[in-house]
Parts: structure tokens; C-alpha cells; sequence
């Protein structure tokens, strides 16, 4: 393979070779099997999940609430200011991603990808049209025909339908399902959500269908990043050559003397849906499926060899396991330093995320002081203080506030006087799911150690009139004299 | 099939080898080739649909398609002038007072009368409307010409001392009493120590009891016997804690001496005839926002 002339006709390009994975059956492979059900039953039935939260509120559990800009999740209510809450459950996300790529290797890509899942499922149906991996071939190469047309319509209609249902699933995480159903029919449904459902169902078709394995080898950042997190401890699948070496055919249904286990029957080869073979070592195709090792283990099983000639292992464990001694448990590579560190902070921003849901006030409000001007000077001296307060009725039903101002201590302060922008008394009534604006006003008396103090620190409380237990929270600010 | 699969690519060089190191060729997908051929292809074609080459001194060529941000733009303010439409008809047709009891009208005031005030009232009455020296507050208590919000509608109608706007408020203003001969110099200094103590200020008694008869004679026409100004003239309360100009001595003898006469704009009318330089919803909008600041009556 070396020569030392630049040979000019080295191709620039390369067609895409089609991959026609064989069916199999195995432990890895029903894996793969449950989680996809599991998976893609999430995803399809999420939105038609109901949650009762008052009249006011939609009633849909997961609900992206993009135009009124409310996140709903089962119990949970975020709302924009909150949006930390979702920032802190995508930094669970990287972290368990760090945590599960040190450990296990690519299980995200091999399992749970979305990609390799509707890819999947997309094979399944090319399987059940064209038949397995050898009828494929060969119509694969076949001229086109009747047959071969009929085949390929079926297959893409099937296709098309279920990116169709995909890119149809997706929008209605953004609206009432049941509705936008309706109004999907009817033609009332807004642009956007056909526009929507139009580019997932294209995209769904073309990435499952034709570009499957090229998008996760040119397209997708992620098999870059997560090697760079992995080690010689991470659990990967790997073909254990000491044993499988040199590779040769049986001979009368056995392995001959001085040949390694591997008959050389291509069974890995042919199920990987990356269209590689593993027996040559770590790839950055490898998506870790597990479907080699389902194949192989069935093969060794029929020849009577003992299984895992390719199987889950740590890349530190060759030269010990070459050198005869017995396979580690994958655990003690799993339990080390570092993925229990990744354990600690994925963990640890798991349950500051919920005590934060916990601590949050039931009463949701601040307090800006007016910076321009600092005070107003009434006629008779008395020092007014403007404030805007910012109160958010998260309620299914409208609820009234008691707004009152005291010292740091909690006193009240006789100097002081209370009232609010076009409100009688000293009570805001604020409707159901809104966020209200209120203008507060505080005097204090001419000559008041708060009029003649130019900063006093003071804190406004907030309390909700009726309810059947009592609600009261304040925020401190400050109230600026005249010096 | 004649050759069975290979499984193990062939690894191809470039042929280029330097001190045994050699660089491999791993040729991209053909794929990818086309996709950069169309993005060329997408890219001639945009620049003709959409407006693209820059012509001198005129623009862009203006694309197939007729597109421009500019008229997107103006279809936006058009379709929300549309959905505003209803609120602001309702704006017009309520009374003056009664715009602080409807909801709709309050969140649109503040909104809108808040944009306005930030565009055309802030270089003057300052952003929290807190005024300035000569630019009275608009937050507090005092109002030179009352705070009831159909006063203030009246004055950003028709402003203050506007020569552009027959029906603009002429109110007289401040004598300048020195400059047109009406007292000497050491009345003036009188009257200042008297003011200075009716307002509750550190005053000189002996000139300030002087001061009072020459404020009998000459000020309590516009500003009261008791002092607390006229709104109807506009003359201010001079026994409260509240100056627009100032109630130091210095401030006090300067618009004694050589007078006050503050101005406003018009706002329903223009600098040429036949203009308004707001409409009636932006003025009715501004005097409600104003109005629910604070000091509103």
C-alpha cells in the first residue's frame, strides 16, 4: 500500500455503498427490540397524556407552550424566568451523556439514538418487503422490473408513512394534541405546523431510509466528542483477536489444529448496520449495537466454541485476557474514579434541580425600585418612592395579593404609608395564569428618618387573600431619602 | 456474485510520503459533493429571486421574487395597526376619566402612551417623567396647571405658550421684574426673604416682613394672598416643598428679576399647517399614561 509517486488518480470521492444488515436474533438484538418500543412509545403517546389543571391552564401533562411561552410537564409549570430549571435538566443531560460514554462507550449511539432507532425500524420494514440480507442484494443488483418497482414503492410508502406519523407526532408537543388533530384534517391547523411536520417527515425519510449510516459518520459531531471521552477503561466491543486469530474455514464441522476460533463465516460483518466488520479493530463507524456479538455468539454456539469471541470489554483487558487469564467483570471498569465523579455531579445537579422545584415560593414576584428619579418630593415634604412590582398568578383561577411594606425585621413602620396604581386599598386582584405589572407607591412622612436617610433597606410582603393556607413572601429592597 | 464482499477496506494513500509517513486518502462521500453543487446552484438562484447585487448609489437589484425586508416590515406595523385597531377606536370614543377603569385601556396606555412619552416627552420631563430644572415632575402632587387627566390632555393638545397653536395655553408668565422697571433691586431682595420664609426656609425676618407688603402689591394677583398659586394662570404654590426653577436665594432673584415663561409643544398641531405631530390616540394614549404615574388627580 505505499509507493512513493503521488498517484494522481486516487478518487476524491466515493459513492455511498449500500449496506444490507441480515436479520438476527439474540440477546443484544431484543434489547435493542424493547428499547425501541419502549422509545418510540414515549415519544408517540407523551402529548395525549392528560393533566387536569384548572380551567384556565390547557390540560395536556407535556405541553411547549411556545406562543404564551409556558413549559407544562405533569406538575410542573415553567415559565421563561424559570428557565434555569431547563438549562440545569440539558447540563443532566451532558453530564449523564459523559457518564454513560465513559462507561459504557457509545450505548447512546448503539441504543438510544434516534437516529439508529427509526434507522432501525426503517430496516425492519425494508425486511419485511424485500425479504433478508441476500434477497436484498440481489435486487438490489437486479435490472429494474416490475418486481423491483413494487417493491420499492411498498417500501417507501411504508417509509414515507411512518416519517409522516414522526413529523405528525412531533408538533403536537407544541399545542393541545386533540385539536391540532382536528385541525390538521380539517386544514385549519396553522402553516407552521405543516411546514413542521413537512421537514421532519423529509427528514425522517431521507436520514432512515437512504442516508442511515452517513449521518452518523460525516454528519453527526457526537462520535468525535464522545471518543474524546473515552478511555482504555471504557467498555466497548471488540473482537478478542488472541482468540479468534489466525481465522480459517472449518473442516469437517471443526476448527482445525493451530486455527483460532473465528471460522471466518463474516456473520459479524453481515448483521452491522454500519457495514463494517470489527474483527479489524476500533472504528469510528462502530455505533457499539451489539449486533456482531449476537451473531458471533450464535455461530460459536453451533460450532461448540464458548461465546464472546466478540464481546463487550475494556481495551485494557486485552493483553491480560491474551495472556490467559479470565475475563474482568464489566463492573470494575464501570465503578472507577472518574465515571463516579461524573456519578456525583449528574447526581448533584439532579437534586439541587430538586430542591430548587421544592423551595420555589408558591408566590411569585419581585420588586424593581424606580431609579429615575431615586424619590419624588411632595408638596408637603413627604418623600415618595415608586416601585414596579412584577406579580405572576400561576393559578388555574384569579388570586387576590395583600401587598405591605415593613423594616428588615419585619415591624412596620408607622412613617411609612402604602398604595398602589390604580387600586383601591392596599389589595391587587391579578387573573388566572398572567403576569401582572403593578406600580407601588411608598411615602414616607416629612422629616422621617426614612424621608432624611438616603438608603434604608426594607422589605415588601406579598399575601394571598383566602386560600386555605395562609401564603405570605417578601423581597427586600430599599427606600431612598432625601439626605 | 462472483467475488465474495470484502470486508476489510482497502486503505488508499495519496502516494505522498514524507520521512515514511504516509497520508492516507479517505475520499469524502459523493454525496457531499452534491450538496455542495447544490448550494451553488441554490445560491445563483437566490441571488436572482431575492434582491442581491448591490447597484451604485440605488439599492440592490430587487430579485425575481419582489421581496425586501422594508415592506415585510411595513406589513408588520400594518397588521398589528389592524389588531390594534378595535382598542384604539375604543380609546376615542371613552371618556377621558373613564379610561382608568377598563383594563384593556390601561394595559394599552401603558404600553403605548409609554412609548410615546419615551419618544417625544422623555428629553424634557426625563424617562421616569421626574422632570427637570424649568421641566416640571409629572409624578409628584404639584401641577402648575392642575393634574386631572383632562388638564393634562388639554395641555399636550394644545401645550404651553405654542405660537404654532392658536388655542395654546397663554398663560402670562413671570414678570421680569427688575428688567421691565417694576421694582428695584433691593424690593426684589425683599420679597425673595419673604417667599423663603413662607415656604419654610432659612429667611432673614426683618426683610422678609418688608418683603410681604410688596408681596401683597405685586405677587398675590397670580399667586394667591395665601401664596399657593393659581392653576388656572399657571402660577406655582410658593409655600410647598416643590420648585421648578429653584428655591435657593440665588434662583429665587433671577426669576424675580428677569421673569419665567415656560414653554410646550403643541402636540396636535404641526410645524406646517394642516399636521399634527400626534394623534389623537397617541396624545389620548400619552395623557393616560401620564396620568397613572402618580401624581394624576
Amino acid at each position: 500500500m505505499s509507493s512513493t509517486e503521488p498517484t494522481d488518480d486516487a478518487p476524491l470521492y466515493e459513492a455511498r455503498e449500500p449496506i444490507f444488515p441480515k436479520r438476527i436474533s439474540g440477546k443484544f438484538r431484543n434489547l435493542k427490540w424493547i428499547l425501541m418500543a419502549l422509545m418510540l412509545g414515549i415519544y408517540y403517546i407523551t402529548p395525549w397524556i392528560r393533566w387536569d389543571r384548572g380551567p384556565a391552564l390547557p390540560d395536556q401533562a407535556v405541553l411547549l407552550d411556545l406562543a404564551n411561552r409556558r413549559f407544562f410537564f405533569f406538575g410542573l409549570e415553567i415559565w421563561p424566568h424559570e428557565f434555569y430549571f431547563v438549562a440545569g435538566l440539558l447540563i443532566m443531560a451532558g453530564l449523564g451523556l459523559f457518564l454513560f460514554t465513559s462507561a459504557l462507550g457509545r450505548v447512546w449511539c448503539g441504543y438510544a439514538c434516534p437516529q439508529t432507532v427509526w434507522t432501525d425500524l426503517f430496516i425492519l420494514v425494508e425486511r419485511w418487503v424485500e425479504g433478508d440480507r441476500n434477497n436484498r442484494i440481489r435486487l438490489h443488483r437486479q435490472k429494474w422490473n416490475a418486481e423491483k418497482i413494487r417493491k420499492n414503492l411498498t417500501k417507501w410508502t411504508l417509509w414515507l408513512l411512518i416519517g409522516l406519523a414522526t413529523g405528525g407526532a412531533w408538533v403536537f408537543y407544541f399545542t393541545d394534541a386533540p385539536t391540532l388533530l382536528g385541525d390538521l384534517f380539517t386544514g385549519d391547523a396553522s402553516p407552521i405546523a405543516y411546514t413542521t411536520i413537512a421537514v421532519a417527515t423529509a427528514t425522517t425519510f431521507a436520514f432512515g431510509g437512504f442516508a442511515r449510516e452517513q449521518m452518523c459518520i460525516y454528519a453527526c459531531p457526537w462520535p468525535r466528542i464522545q471518543a474524546a471521552m473515552m478511555d482504555e477503561d471504557t467498555i466497548t466491543i471488540a473482537y478478542r483477536e488472541w482468540r479468534g486469530e489466525p481465522r480459517g474455514k472449518l473442516h469437517k464441522g471443526q476448527v482445525p489444529e493451530g486455527q483460532g476460533d473465528c471460522i471466518d463465516c463474516q456473520a459479524c460483518f453481515n448483521v452491522c448496520p454500519m457495514g463494517i466488520d470489527i474483527r479489524n479493530g476500533q472504528q469510528l463507524e462502530c455505533i457499539t449495537c451489539g449486533l456482531c456479538i449476537d451473531a458471533c455468539d450464535e455461530i460459536m454456539d453451533r460450532i461448540g466454541k464458548p461465546r464472546g469471541l466478540v464481546g463487550y470489554m475494556a481495551l485494557k483487558d486485552e493483553a491480560s485476557e491474551r495472556a490467559g487469564n479470565k475475563v474482568v467483570n464489566i463492573w470494575k471498569h464501570v465503578l472507577r474514579p472518574r465515571t463516579l465523579v461524573y456519578f456525583t455531579l449528574w447526581a448533584g445537579f439532579g437534586i439541587a434541580l430538586v430542591v430548587a422545584l421544592f423551595l420555589r415560593s408558591p408566590l411569585d414576584f419581585n420588586v424593581t425600585p424606580n431609579r429615575d428619579p431615586l424619590y419624588v418630593m411632595q408638596g408637603d415634604g413627604t418623600i415618595r418612592n415608586i416601585y414596579t412590582m412584577r406579580i405572576r398568578n400561576k393559578h388555574g383561577e384569579e388570586v387576590t395579593y395583600r401587598i405591605s411594606a415593613t423594616t428588615p425585621d419585619g415591624e412596620a413602620d408607622p412613617s411609612l404609608t402604602l398604595s398602589l396604581e390604580g387600586q383601591e386599598g392596599d389589595t391587587v386582584t391579578v387573573p388566572a395564569d398572567q403576569l401582572y405589572n403593578q406600580r407601588l407607591y411608598l411615602e414616607a412622612a416629612p422629616q422621617s428618618d426614612l424621608a432624611t436617610t438616603k438608603r434604608t433597606d426594607i422589605d415588601i410582603w406579598v399575601e394571598q387573600v383566602g386560600g386555605e393556607v395562609p401564603v405570605r413572601d417578601s423581597v427586600g429592597t430599599v427606600f431612598n431619602g432625601k439626605e | 456474485m462472483s467475488k465474495k464482499p470484502t470486508t476489510k477496506k482497502e486503505v488508499q494513500t495519496t502516494g505522498h510520503s514524507w520521512d515514511g509517513i504516509e497520508e492516507l486518502n479517505t475520499p469524502l462521500p459523493r454525496w457531499w459533493l452534491w450538496t455542495f453543487y447544490a448550494c451553488i446552484v441554490w445560491g445563483i438562484a437566490y441571488s436572482i429571486a431575492m434582491p442581491a447585487w448591490p447597484i451604485f448609489a440605488s439599492g440592490a437589484t430587487p430579485g425575481l421574487l419582489g421581496s425586501s425586508t422594508r415592506a415585510n416590515v411595513e406589513k408588520e406595523i400594518e397588521r398589528f395597526s389592524a389588531m390594534n385597531k378595535a382598542v384604539e377606536d375604543k380609546l376615542v370614543a371613552t371618556e377621558l376619566t373613564e379610561i382608568g377603569n377598563d383594563p384593556e385601556l390601561v394595559a394599552y396606555t401603558t404600553n403605548a402612551g409609554g412609548a410615546v412619552f419615551r419618544t417625544w416627552c422623555a428629553q424634557c420631563h426625563g424617562s421616569g417623567a421626574g422632570g427637570n430644572k424649568g421641566f416640571p415632575s409629572l409624578i409628584d402632587d404639584d401641577w402648575l396647571f392642575g393634574g386631572t387627566i383632562e388638564q393634562i390632555y388639554l395641555d399636550v393638545q394644545h401645550g404651553i405658550r405654542d405660537p404654532l397653536d392658536p388655542d395654546t395655553n397663554y398663560a402670562a408668565g413671570m414678570p421680569a421684574h427688575l428688567d421691565d422697571g417694576l421694582l428695584e433691586s433691593a424690593q426684589i431682595d425683599e420679597v425673595v426673604q419673604y417667599v423663603r420664609q413662607i415656604s419654610g426656609q432659612d429667611a432673614d425676618a426683618e426683610m422678609a416682613a418688608a418683603g410681604s407688603e410688596i408681596f401683597a402689591e405685586w405677587c398675590v394677583a397670580c399667586h394667591g394672598e395665601d401664596a399657593k398659586g393659581m392653576q388656572d394662570l399657571g402660577a406655582p404654590n410658593l409655600t410647598d416643598a416643590i420648585w421648578l426653577y429653584g428655591g435657593d436665594v440665588e434662583t429665587l432673584t433671577t426669576t424675580i428679576r428677569h421673569g419665567r415663561a415656560g414653554v410646550m409643544p403643541s402636540w396636535s398641531y404641526g410645524t406646517t399647517e394642516g399636521t399634527s405631530r400626534l394623534s389623537e390616540v397617541q396624545i389620548r394614549a400619552v395623557s393616560a399614561y401620564v396620568h397613572s404615574l402618580g401624581g394624576g388627580e
